[in-house]
């Protein structure tokens, strides 16, 4: 790569060491940076005005971060690498909290009589800083927030910043109903201008959320050092969380991930398919084109090779316990659905019911998962899991389901609750299919523990650990095309 | 086969790279001369790949102004635009250069009958054949080749196969297209080169490590309202501002074609030819159409939105 020569700008020894410190924390963050990259990082502050602050971000993440799942990685490194420099317009991280540096645009935040914060006021000012969707004032207040409100004990002695505190404070949550009579203006409730208020409302909520989210770190890697907030902060990307722990926040960001996942592995699939698609010569149609270029068959035509369709039969666990994973196999299993023109979709919990149905290409999938809840016939005896009897009802329902064409793939944690796991059973259907795969989105160590049969299944079946979006899409990518 | 080197295909380096832009304030200005309200993230990210001479990878939902932004680059330097739309099965003759077969045959058979009288050989003819009369270029080469200022735009590049990267590695990190039987073709002047892609397959890791990367996603509230009003002038700005979080909520439902900017602005200018001029629950029920493009979504953005 040929660009300006990166000649004296960054022959400072102590700039460019730290450029390096910082592709190296990105290393270790899982984001891959080459070489190329990292030289291209010291192009980029020869090209910015490194004074201004968000520049020099956009332009390192535009060299170093080339998937959005490492942008929030990239952020917060960025945010420990490079802190709040003076001079980018805002007088912030003089670390001496309340605000007002004799600066007319930013207000004395309010206290009360003791000099302590006045959370009334406080709130106040939120609200309206929410309600006018006035991103400068909710990032004034979030900064002097954490630091006024923001501070706990950490254990050891020592203190830290957390915006849960920031955020049990404010709650900013209980200002709703509040703000969303302010955005209604007078108008209706229950109708359409609620549903979009209500939007409104959530993305502002967010908005300040994540504005305290990044001032804790800030302040957090100002009072411990930066190496060791880089270990200890930086939450797993997406597509490394584990179904099966995953909280209602990282399921919204795994949703996030994993609908463009299923897209991606099912085009993928489509397109494994559709390769390798000529096949014998077409003589006919090759001679007849030939005439036109004085009889040589310069091109050629293949007849349509006959195409092997592959068959699928998912079963899938749907008890409470594997909720998280649950949910996503489904979203998997819907966009298989709409790729495939012969999948069936099997749920059990104690006892299995063909699902296929409400997976119709173009069906809503939150919707879909809804009605299996509630309309198919998943409980016979308790509701806790039993993959023993799911099996066999299975055998007994649908024997025709699995035949020599046909792809088995069972999702579930294979914990039985001490019931009997009925192996023949899935010898037996799995002796029958061309081939089976067994999803388990629990830790391989613990499989066999307490009253998990998975050791056991995995003598039967071939069993593999998918804990995560990222081990899922290497299943697929390794195995299903070959279905 | 002999191998026939042109004088252009010499291994001369390529001509220092010239830079469009000064600085990121002026990418902004040209842009929004353009029509294209950029963010300074995009704005920097553009002004980076114009300095470093690299291309841009940008990626993001359908709709969100990923070639509209080439168009507004091409605007704004003044250049032309070559564009090569990416899809399933598109090859090597489609993307790069071909060889005119046809001509070839009858120069070839021309050269028979003319072969006795003049002495001839194959040798002549063959260098002949694989000369410039005989090749066709298709928009890499052709960007590759053009003298005045160029954006190369390759759109959607994640529909087409695999085996495309490969083919583009060259050319983003060279600058030159290699034709054996003539040599190594060089840039004179590097083309402004922006890749589009909407994420539906991962893109290989060699492709990106040449590339700057942009992930373009919806704008901001304020931002969408302004490229509204920027595009549709006579657009109250209130109603603007309805149309933006409608669009919003719309998008926080997981639909399965969430409404494009583009289509924010097709409603904008909807809802003024039919002379509405406040959002309601009627209006919205009227126009859902234009915004929403598959029966089910529309039937779940009513529910949700409770137009019924």
């Amino acid at each position: 790569m040929t660009t300006q020569a990166p000649d004296a700008t960054v022959a400072t020894g102590g700039l460019l060491s730290h450029l390096t410190g910082f592709v190296d924390a990105l290393r270790g963050t899982g984001i891959p940076v080459g070489i190329g990259e990292c030289i291209d990082t010291a192009t980029v502050f020869n090209t910015v005005d490194v004074l201004r602050r968000e520049d020099l971000r956009e332009g390192l993440a535009a060299v170093c971060v080339k998937r959005p799942s490492y942008r929030l990685a990239f952020d917060t490194m960025f945010d420990l690498w490079w802190p709040l420099a003076v001079g980018d317009g805002t007088a912030i991280g003089s670390g001496d909290g309340e605000g007002g540096e004799g600066d007319p645009d930013n207000p004395e935040l309010p206290t009360n009589a003791d000099g302590e914060a006045d959370i009334e006021a406080w709130r106040k000012m939120l609200a309206d800083a929410l309600l006018n969707g006035d991103t400068d004032l909710l990032r004034r207040i979030a900064r002097n927030a954490v630091s006024a409100l923001g501070k706990g004990a950490a254990g050891g002695g020592r203190e830290s910043y957390y915006s849960y505190r920031v955020m049990r404070a404010l709650s900013p949550d209980t200002l709703v109903s509040q703000l969303l009579a302010g955005l209604l203006k007078g108008a209706d409730k229950g109708g359409m201008q609620e549903a979009v208020a209500r939007q409104t409302i959530r993305d502002r909520l967010a908005e300040f959320r994540r504005l305290v989210d990044a001032e804790v770190r800030r302040r957090v890697a100002e009072d411990r050092g930066k190496d060791n907030v880089a270990k200890s902060t930086v939450r797993p990307m997406a597509d490394q969380v584990d179904f099966l722990r995953a909280q209602s926040d990282d399921l919204a960001e795994l949703r996030r991930t994993v609908h463009p996942l299923a897209r991606r592995l099912a085009s993928r699939l489509a397109a494994r398919r559709r390769l390798g698609r000529s096949g014998r010569l077409d003589f006919r149609r090759t001679v007849r084109a030939s005439l036109a270029t004085g009889g040589i068959p310069i091109n050629t035509y293949h007849k349509p090779r006959k195409q092997h369709k592959p068959e699928l039969v998912v079963l899938c666990d749907v008890s409470g316990s594997v909720a998280g994973f649950s949910h996503f196999t489904l979203m998997l299993t819907s966009a298989l659905r709409e790729q495939f023109s012969k999948v069936r979709a099997f749920a059990f919990v104690d006892t299995t019911d063909e699902v296929t149905e409400f997976f119709t290409p173009g069906a809503d999938l939150p919707t879909a998962v809804q009605r299996i809840g509630r309309e198919a016939n998943l409980v016979w005896f308790d509701g806790h899991s039993d993959y023993g009897h799911s099996f066999e009802a299975f055998e007994e329902k649908w024997p025709e389901a699995v035949g020599p064409k046909t792809s088995l793939l069972i999702l579930g944690d294979a914990r039985s609750n001490y019931r009997d796991p009925s192996l023949a059973t899935l010898r037996t259907i799995v002796g029958r299919s061309r081939h089976a795969y067994w999803l388990n989105p629990e830790a391989q160590r613990m499989w066999g523990s307490g009253d998990s049969v998975a050791d056991r299944y995995a003598d039967v079946i071939d069993m593999q650990e998918c804990r995560n979006a990222a081990q899922l899409a290497e299943f697929v990518h390794n195995i299903l095309p070959g279905a | 086969m002999t191998t026939n080197s042109s004088a252009k295909a010499s291994n001369a380096p390529v001509v220092p790279h010239r830079p469009h832009f000064s600085s990121v304030d002026e990418v902004l200005a040209k842009l929004g001369e353009q029509g294209y309200l950029a963010d300074r993230a995009t704005a920097t990210t553009v002004y980076l790949a114009d300095h470093l001479g690299k291309p841009l990878l940008v990626e993001g939902p359908a709709g969100v102004g990923k070639t509209e932004l080439a168009k507004a680059i091409n605007g704004a330097i003044d250049a032309d635009i070559v564009r090569l739309q990416c899809y399933e099965g598109l090859d090597e003759a489609r993307a790069l250069y071909e060889w005119n077969y046809k001509k070839q045959l009858l120069r070839i058979q021309q050269g028979n009958a003319t072969a006795a009288a003049s002495g001839e050989t194959w040798e002549d003819a063959s260098d002949d054949i694989f000369g410039e009369e005989f090749l066709l270029s298709r928009p890499l080469l052709t960007a590759i080749r053009r003298t005045d200022p160029t954006v190369l735009l390759i759109d959607e590049i994640d529909k087409s196969d695999v085996e495309v990267e490969g083919l583009l590695l060259e050319i983003l990190s060279d600058f030159q297209v290699t034709i054996p039987e003539m040599g190594t073709i060089h840039a004179d002047r590097r083309p402004f080169v922006l890749l589009t892609s909407n994420a539906t397959r991962e893109l290989s890791e060699a492709l990106k490590r040449r590339c700057l990367y942009l992930h373009l996603d919806y704008p901001g509230p304020e931002r969408e309202r302004d490229i509204i009003i920027s595009r549709v002038p006579d657009v109250a700005p209130a109603l603007a501002e309805q149309i933006v979080r409608t669009a919003r909520a719309l998008r926080a439902m997981e639909l399965k074609k969430s409404p494009s900017i583009a289509e924010t602005i097709d409603w904008a200018q909807t809802l003024l030819a039919l002379g509405i001029n406040t959002l309601d629950e009627e209006a919205v029920k009227t126009t859902l159409g234009v915004v929403l493009k598959h029966a089910s979504d529309a039937a779940k953005a009513a529910g949700e939105l409770k137009l019924n």
